[in-house]
């Protein structure tokens, strides 16, 4: 095989990777050999060996092959869908630079007056904020998921540790004195809060703030996002212990406050950063929206079906769930139930912290009322 | 990389589907070119696909190409390392400690350690052949520590050092797609998606593993099990309810159910799922009537 001929075998994992295929350099070298081994008596055999080595999903499978044809048989062909207007979502990190903090500023748009005004109109007394969210953080260290982990400790409890007691015995000339015994360490899960901070969640994305604000200050491994038309992350902010303080960092850094509703594109953006999406696998994933959504469900539908297939559970916090009387009607949200493990209300903050913790916890972790 | 061009006698992918024929199992072209090329490359296979698609018969049938012991190691989440690599044998070195009274022990010769599957394939890599089985259920942790294992099939023990396997051996990964495997894990493997047969295969497969079926039966239940396909069912059929449908359906009608009756009790072996039972109830004689 002459250099020349070569080209087409090299340039190809690297346009796989330029697509955001996997292609690693060890895949690359596995791929000629696979070439090599079937002949190759035609391109047939040098595409089946591709499938073989970088095995795309079966819901890639015609994107790849689109590539394939391109690099090999000289094919041109469009990437769908990736329309570069000013409107496709971004991610948004700001990074560790520490911002300014704002003066302290009356809001002006009223969304203060209106959810107090929701709160009061629900509950039966006045409810101390402050103390509510102290409640919430006390409940929430009991309330987080654990799983065990595969690491064993040394434990008062549990199962024999036969490699610690068999040390022992040989230290001690084969007696044994004290049975050994270990058990598996539990690690808490991780929580990643999605809240959507578009123009029709207005008046819950204060709430929803600071419920991420008491996760983030509570849970070991906790990130919080926020989705509108672009999407930011703000757990940076939001670790900082004054919760105003935080609050006002949070919001400094959200530019699309009372945006237009993207959930979809947003969440399909927040999956192909690999550093957010990774932190999805396993993880209790708390969706903060209404799930209106503008535009077509697709978008949506697909982002969800993926974070499903990543998440250890998906709780949707919906205000309009807290209407007895709601059924959730628009296309996006009857497609995406079956995805979710729960479905709660979320309009106010004593909503929200109830359904997150239970009610009853949340009334024995402290008085708030 | 160590390539091995031929492996006990399979020197292409058309040889391997013949013999993995020959084993009562029916490979289209791309699983048998990704189970040849595993095979020849010293790499894992990692097949994905819905359940009841065949994913561990391939494994057994390949194992039987290979004339190789097949050693299963079922996933579930919290499998650990005693039961994945190895253990050792704890209450016979106590004892050993004490009948030896003051003579020298070795606590960690052979006779101690229990190896599980995947030391088991390590010592004795050109005997056996390791499944380890719907990889989508163990947890992350276990996925991580597979890496090192599939890369340099190697495995460290503290007490004897780093055991290694003579030659790459034949390791096969099956996954449900439950959730997403890492991409360091897929990386190196050689990929398998294996899909729903087409008709013609899938009729083939239920006439080789169900002998008693007839042919006409056999296309009639494949073109049903299609139509079901397309349905939005939560679960739908996979080729291993298929051949039980056929079966069963056979079964009926030699008691004297006629045909579209007999297809329509025994729907139970097809659907197991109240909602989906429900749902297709309504459509069940159009989704039986015709042929293929």
């Amino acid at each position: 095989m002459t250099p020349r001929a070569l080209d087409p075998f090299l340039a190809f994992p690297r346009a796989l990777r330029a697509e955001g295929f996997l292609a690693a350099p060890s895949q690359a070298e596995s791929f000629l050999s696979a070439v090599g081994l079937l002949g190759p008596r035609s391109i047939r055999d040098v595409r089946r060996a591709a499938h073989a080595i970088f095995g795309p999903g079966p819901d890639r499978r015609q994107a790849f092959d689109d590539l394939f044809d391109m690099i090999f048989l000289g094919r041109a062909f469009l990437i769908p869908g990736e329309a570069t207007s000013e409107e496709t979502p971004r991610a948004f990190d700001a990074g560790d630079t520490e911002e300014m903090l704002p003066p302290d500023e009356e809001d002006p748009s009223g969304r203060e007056a209106s959810r107090r005004e929701r709160l009061f109109a629900r509950s039966f007394g006045v409810v101390d904020e402050a103390a509510l969210l102290s409640a919430f953080a006390r409940a929430l260290s009991g309330a987080l998921p654990r799983r065990r982990s595969r690491r064993l400790q040394a434990a008062r409890q549990g199962v024999a540790d036969p490699r610690r007691a068999l040390r022992d015995m040989a230290r001690r000339d084969g007696e044994i004195l004290r049975l050994q015994v270990r058990r598996r360490r539990m690690r808490q899960r991780r929580v990643l809060t999605l809240i959507d901070v578009s123009g029709s969640m207005k008046g819950g994305t204060d709430a929803a703030l600071r419920i991420a604000h008491a996760i983030i200050r509570t849970a070991e491994r906790a990130e919080a996002f926020t989705l509108s038309t672009r999407l930011t992350r703000v757990t940076r902010a939001l670790r900082r212990r004054n919760r105003e303080q935080a609050l006002a960092l949070a919001s400094g850094l959200v530019a699309d406050w009372d945006g237009g509703t993207r959930l979809g594109e947003a969440l399909s953006v927040f999956l192909s950063v690999p550093r957010f999406a990774g932190f999805a696998r396993g993880a209790v994933v708390i969706i903060v929206s209404d799930g209106l959504e503008r535009g077509g469900p697709e978008a949506l539908i697909a982002a969800m079906t993926r974070l499903r297939s990543l998440a250890w559970r998906i709780i949707w916090l919906s205000p309009l769930a807290a209407d007895p009387a709601y059924r959730p009607e628009t296309g996006a949200m009857r497609a995406i139930l079956p995805l979710i493990d729960r479905l709660e209300a979320g309009g106010d903050l004593e909503a929200m912290a109830g359904a997150l913790v239970g009610e009853a916890a949340l009334r024995r972790a402290g008085t708030f009322r | 990389m160590a390539v091995r061009r031929s492996i006990a006698g399979i020197d292409s992918p058309e040889a391997l589907a013949e013999a993995l024929r020959a084993a009562q199992y029916l490979a289209d072209e791309g699983l048998a070119t990704a189970a040849y090329l595993a095979l020849a490359l010293g790499k894992p296979l990692l097949l994905e696909g819905a359940p009841g698609v065949g994913k561990t018969e391939a494994a057994k049938a390949l194992a039987a190409v290979l004339g190789r012991e097949l050693v299963r190691l079922q996933a579930y989440e919290g499998l650990d390392a005693s039961a994945a690599m190895y253990e050792w044998n704890f209450p016979r070195q106590m004892l050993a400690i004490r009948q030896m009274g003051d003579a020298y022990v070795n606590l960690y010769a052979d006779d101690f350690l229990i190896a599980r599957p995947m030391l088991l394939a390590l010592q004795r890599p050109r005997e056996r052949l390791l499944l380890i089985d719907e990889i989508d259920r163990s947890d992350h942790e276990f996925e991580a520590f597979l890496l090192e294992f599939l890369s340099d099939f190697s495995l460290s023990i503290p007490e004897r050092g780093t055991i290694r396997a003579a030659e790459p051996p034949v390791v096969v990964l099956t996954s449900n797609r439950t959730r997403e495997l890492h991409e360091a894990l897929r990386r190196r493997c050689v990929y398998h998606w294996i899909g729903y047969p087409d008709p013609q295969l899938e009729a083939q497969i239920v006439m080789m593993r169900a002998s008693a079926v007839a042919r006409d039966t056999a296309h009639r239940v494949v073109a049903a099990v299609g139509k079901l396909r397309a349905e939005p069912l939560a679960k739908p059929p996979g080729v291993a309810e298929t051949v039980e449908w056929a079966e069963a359906a056979t079964l009926l009608n030699a008691q004297g159910a006629p045909w579209p009756a007999a297809f329509a009790r025994a729907i139970g072996v097809v659907l197991k799922d109240q909602d989906d039972l429900m749902f297709i109830a309504p459509r069940l004689d159009r989704i039986l009537e015709g042929r293929a």
